[in-house]
């Protein structure tokens, strides 16, 4: 043991290139070191991936008999909103893995690195957004488990999960914003998911927004989650809406304008503790 | 860079909110030497080796790590330091390899020297057998090598520890003296942090005594242990009559004036080479048939450099290390 200096020395200089390529390839060097720890930790994926089936199970079997849909049953009607529930709520993943980086002093490592600013950011985002797929693909099979028909052609269907990526990346990058500002891996979890259960309750994602009073259905009708649960819906259902189709997309482009430079700035200024 | 010194810090201040964590820090390492910043918690040394690693800017003042600015040259200065925090900040879930792997190719490192330098390191720092195990797996010990292995992964001029050894346990901190002994007869300039006098002693060229986010005391150790006083030998005597003897007996063993405090049948006396001494004093005592009720060997703790230059215990600090009487202090010894 104990020698620093040796041989390899003289070639441990960095490698000269445009800053344009570490953006990427730092970002997939970190993208790896969480894709490779899914299957370490399965548990984490086997509970990410049990709430949205019981939320499939309670909503189809339990609240379902009592919800009328117009026009197609309640199960069809049902998956487009749990689809972006799942999404959505996956994405709190984010902002707890970042704040537990935070906690273990992580962060400031990476921080004193030749390595580019956004990459830490970009590689939780990145790796979020697969295992957010995986999650959603394992959603789409337990809904026609349970008497799911999509309705939509192929292309339909193709945008509809685009869309649902979409709002996974978005999302994250606000549950990033979130994570890099509370103090505690604790606060990262209650503060991650408190404003989610609004958000995706009192929208269109389990009911018709028709049936909630007025004051709640305004709330319910203009907010993101609603848009993005109705486009996604037109597009599995066979009846998209270029309309909503475009607002849901303004919303996540919107969310991605601002908060992926808010997350950059918390991450440029936070240190452990 | 011939004759700048490898790290300079002038007039750092900081706040956080109405904390005034650092209130015109001053620092200086010349190349190739260890400077240690000593204080208790909260003394502003972390928020110190943060401002020098570029994680933090100062509110005031200025400061130069190998001759770059750490807040305008940031980005230039990331590729010639290391920065082993007290966290060991490596991934859990990753194994020892996968953690040097990766820490390399975001040094940019090209993927084949990056694995050839992950190998080289996890050899010298002893963790080869352990390389292809998950990181939550280590020791304590284990995860601050691989921490500090990662630190020196471009070899970097200059390195920064902050508390290296804090929760520790004995062997694990003398292993990690041992490591940083042989970067700095490597030439690494390496600044530390640390709460404890005697690895301040131990390691550093010169002491920078810091409290409340200023330095009230530097110099080498011998400078800094003329102040506070060294060694010193205490005992307590069984039988209130035996003090004069044993005043004879210790005379011999002192270098310096013998405190005496016959209410408390207490004797305190300064020595050097104190561990050496342990058993003759003992022996001594015995033949002289004086029995004692407590004996040991104390080295002056922060709290003792606090006490003198300040007035008052140092606040906050963790309870005080116990060094085995067995290990001799080669450095302070001399």
């Amino acid at each position: 043991m104990i020698s620093t200096k040796d041989h390899v020395t003289q070639t441990l200089t960095p490698q000269a290139r445009p800053s344009l390529y570490w953006t990427f390839a730092d970002a997939l060097v970190l993208a790896k070191r969480h894709l490779v720890q899914i299957p370490r930790i399965p548990e984490e994926l086997i509970f990410a991936t049990i709430q949205p089936i019981m939320f499939v199970l309670l909503f189809r079997y339990v609240f379902g008999g009592a919800i009328a849909i117009r026009g197609t049953t309640y199960v069809n009607f049902l998956m487009a909103g749990i689809f972006v529930q799942t999404v959505v709520f996956g994405s709190t993943s984010t902002g707890i893995g970042l704040a537990t980086d935070l906690q273990r002093g992580l962060i400031d490592r990476f921080r004193s690195l030749p390595m580019a600013k956004s990459a830490v950011l970009t590689g939780r985002t990145i790796s979020d957004l697969v295992r957010n797929t995986f999650v959603v693909i394992v959603m789409w099979t337990v809904g026609l488990l349970v008497g799911f028909q999509p309705q939509g052609n192929f292309l339909f269907l193709l945008a509809a999960v685009g869309l649902l990526l979409l709002t996974s990346f978005a999302f994250s990058w606000i549950s990033a914003t979130i994570g890099l500002s509370v103090n505690s891996v604790e606060a990262a979890q209650s503060a991650g998911f408190i404003w989610l259960f609004p958000l995706t309750f009192a929208s269109s994602a389990f009911v018709p927004v028709e049936s909630m009073p007025p004051w709640l259905r305004v709330f319910a009708e203009h907010q993101p989650v609603t848009q993005i649960v109705n486009a996604t819906r037109g597009l599995i259902l066979n009846h998209p809406d270029a309309t909503t189709i475009w607002i849901a997309i303004a919303w996540c482009v919107g969310i991605l304008v601002v908060f992926i430079p808010l997350s950059v700035r918390a991450y440029g200024r936070r240190t452990a503790r | 860079m011939s004759n700048r010194p490898a790290i300079l810090a002038e007039g750092l201040h900081k706040y956080y909110g109405k904390t005034h964590a650092l209130d015109g820090l001053d620092l200086i390492a010349e190349e190739g030497s260890v400077l240690a910043v000593l204080g208790p918690n909260g003394a502003g040394k972390t928020t110190a080796v943060r401002i020098l690693t570029t994680l933090l800017r100062p509110d005031a003042g200025r400061a130069e790590v190998a001759g770059l600015d750490v807040v305008k040259d940031a980005d230039a200065l990331r590729s010639r330091i290391g920065l082993a925090g007290q966290y060991a900040a490596v991934d859990e879930n990753l194994t020892g390899y996968e953690n040097l792997e990766m820490f390399g190719r975001l040094y940019h490192l090209s993927g084949s020297v990056a694995r050839r330098r992950a190998l080289e390191l996890l050899e010298q720092f002893d963790l080869v057998d352990a390389s292809r195990r998950l990181v939550k797996t280590y020791s304590g010990g284990m995860r601050r090598r691989l921490d500090l292995a990662a630190s020196l992964i471009i070899s970097p001029p200059i390195l920064f520890m902050d508390e290296p050894t804090t929760g520790l346990d004995i062997r694990g901190r003398l292993a990690m003296w041992e490591v940083i002994g042989a970067l700095v007869s490597d030439g690494t300039t390496v600044l530390l942090t640390t709460q404890y006098l005697e690895e301040a002693d131990q390691l550093a060229d010169k002491i920078a005594v810091v409290d409340r986010g200023r330095v009230i005391a530097k110099g080498t150790s011998d400078e800094l242990k003329a102040q506070v006083g060294g060694e010193r030998l205490e005992l307590t005597v069984a039988h209130k009559g035996d003090m004069d003897a044993a005043v004879q007996v210790l005379r011999l063993y002192s270098v310096g004036e013998i405190q005496t405090d016959a209410n408390h049948r207490h004797i305190v006396v300064p020595v050097t080479h104190g561990a050496q001494l342990l058993a003759a004093v003992v022996r001594d005592l015995d033949t002289a048939q004086i029995p004692v009720d407590d004996l040991a060997l104390r080295r002056p703790t922060l709290d003792d450099v606090f006490l003198t230059l300040t007035g008052r215990a140092a606040e906050e600090t963790d309870e005080p290390t116990e060094i085995p009487a067995a290990r001799p202090l080669e450095r302070s010894a001399r």
